[in-house]
């Protein structure tokens, strides 16, 4: 059985940043594991600019993004095997991989982490009537028809769904010269970041209606309309409120879900809410040795961010490896997600072996104005921090400090909330 | 004097920003960098946009490139150029930052790619 000291699942931004944090700690013998034809993951088909001004300091697009790390994996001679499947993990750490050159092999490693990304919610997971024609795409997969295949996806369309991929979609379809007559979302605010809808939206003169979802789909060789209509705070749709608009094409921009079929078949505990694994503050999941950064440990809205915390899964990966032996002497705390704030990721923390730092990313329930965002060790307000405005949409973080601990030597829970004052 | 609100998109931050004009003077509000100021100021005098595409590759790896404008180019010329990008077409191999269109629709700017495309 071959064997090695860090397997990475995924060569997309987070499987990258992992590689190349891992082997600047120290670790030689690295593999990356990619079931694509090449590495850099969706960054590929994410054509658009606004990348890396986090990281690189500089507005990069997706392809230019991935080549930068890239050339990292390349100049540190991290080995990887493109077109290449993970099919099952185990608790033993052993990785079950295919593919066309050696068939069907183990690899033995001596940590795993975990970067395979996430999927777009599919059409079957929506409850829409109507017949199943050509011209029904999810945003993702018309986005990589149109960028990377040189496909015309369709001539008129609308889009359900307000995510970041349907508003990118949106923009790059009207560019393409056809005619995207309307935006409709489920919820009465959008899941997209504020800029796309300005850059997207706004600039092209497309109206996004809030509150409002799909309730037929005509054609039945290809689609040729789309009936939307409002919905009420049930989100059942109000009769009477039907618009129909002729089209061609129906986009799904309605959600990604991470993807953990692997990190169940080893049996890891999962988040309900993050439909990720549950990790602590090293990203280290419920197995040992198993790490997961980037959108299959949560959905991220910056690529920035995916690299940070991949950075951090990579470097401590390496660490594990290294050091071989368990930690002792361990003084776990939980976090807590509260009053508004739908999960933390991290979901634990050691304070004993913690970083001088670590940065905890949530999301929000719904859309709050001047709230703040507070901590609280063990009932204790530690931190408050005001926000004009706060949305599911947009990934929010508080940074917690070693030193703030000091006064907490039997500390037993972190709750991260927001407030209205 | 007139106000505008705005919604920065330098970066995903997206400042709501408020703009006072009167006259030749703006002042600008909200932001949470030097980015925001600068972008309030041009996106009131005369807006301007990176456009991204992507064009055929004869005799490369993959069927498409990608490509953008060197620079941000005026809102109004978006059309002109996404024009001008369609009827193109490059020979592989492309490397990022090769000109694929020089001075692109009058504006001064280059189209450049910003994707790797061996030959094969």
């Amino acid at each position: 059985m071959a064997k090695h000291d860090i397997v990475i699942i995924g060569g997309g931004p987070a499987g990258l940043a992992a590689a190349v944090a891992a082997r600047k700690a120290g670790i030689q013998d690295i593999l990356i594991l990619e079931r694509d034809g090449c590495l850099g993951g969706i960054l590929n088909q994410c054509i658009h600019n606004g990348f890396g001004l986090h990281t690189f300091k500089e507005e990069l697009t997706g392809p230019e993004y991935a080549a930068r790390y890239i050339e990292m994996v390349e100049a540190e001679k991290i080995p990887y095997k493109l077109n290449t499947m993970v099919i099952d993990i185990n608790k033993e750490k052993e990785v079950t991989v295919i593919n066309k050159e050696d068939g069907l092999t183990t690899i033995q490693a001596k940590a795993i982490i975990l970067a395979m990304g996430c999927r777009e919610r599919p059409r079957g997971a929506l409850n829409i009537p109507g017949y199943r024609p050509a011209g029904i795409y999810s945003a993702g997969t018309a986005q990589r028809l149109m960028n990377i295949e040189g496909f015309s996806v369709g001539k008129e369309v609308v889009i359900l769904g307000s995510g970041d991929i349907g508003l990118i979609m949106a923009r790059r379809m009207t560019l393409e010269g056809a005619k995207v007559k309307v935006v409709a979302e489920l919820m009465p605010y959008s899941g997209g970041l504020k800029r796309n809808i300005v850059q997207c939206l706004d600039d092209y003169g497309i109206p996004l209606k809030l509150s409002h979802t799909v309730v037929g789909i005509e054609g039945k060789e290809r689609v040729t309309g789309i009936t939307i209509a409002q919905v009420g705070p049930d989100r059942k749709p109000i009769p009477g409120t039907e618009e129909h608009y002729s089209c061609d094409t129906l986009l799904l921009s309605v959600g990604l879900i991470p993807e953990n079929e692997l990190s169940r078949s080893i049996g890891i505990d999962m988040s309900r809410i993050t439909s990720g694994p549950e990790v602590n503050d090293q990203l280290e999941t419920s197995a040992e040795g198993v790490f997961a950064c980037g959108n299959v440990l949560h959905v991220h809205d910056l690529v920035d961010y995916v690299s940070e915390e991949a950075t951090l899964a990579g470097t401590n990966a390496a660490e594990y490896v290294r050091s071989g032996e368990e930690k002792s002497n361990c003084h776990v705390v939980e976090l807590k997600a509260e009053n508004g704030v739908r999960y933390t990721v991290p979901q634990t923390l050691d304070v004993n072996h913690m970083q001088d730092q670590v940065t905890v990313r949530f999301r929000v329930a719904d859309v709050y104005k001047d709230r703040y965002i507070s901590v609280y060790y063990d009932g204790v307000q530690i931190s408050k921090r005001k926000k004009k405005v706060l949305a599911p949409g947009e990934m929010e973080q508080v940074v917690l400090k070693k030193e703030s601990f000091g006064d907490y030597p039997d500390l037993k829970n972190i709750v991260i909330c927001t407030e209205v004052e | 004097m007139e106000v505008r609100e705005l919604i920065c998109i330098g970066c995903p931050l997206g400042c709501p920003l408020t703009v006072r004009i009167e006259g030749e003077n703006m002042e600008v509000k909200g932001n949470t960098c030097k980015r925001g100021d600068d972008y309030a100021r041009k996106e009131v005098l005369s807006p301007t946009r990176i456009v991204t595409s992507s064009v055929h590759v004869n005799g490369g790896e993959l069927e498409m490139v990608s490509v953008k404008t060197k620079q941000d180019i005026p809102k109004g010329k978006i059309f002109e150029i996404m024009e001008e990008i369609r009827k193109t077409a490059v020979d592989a191999p492309v490397a990022i930052g090769d000109i694929v269109i020089e001075n692109c629709a009058g504006t001064g700017v280059p189209i450049i790619a910003t994707k790797n495309v061996a030959r094969v």
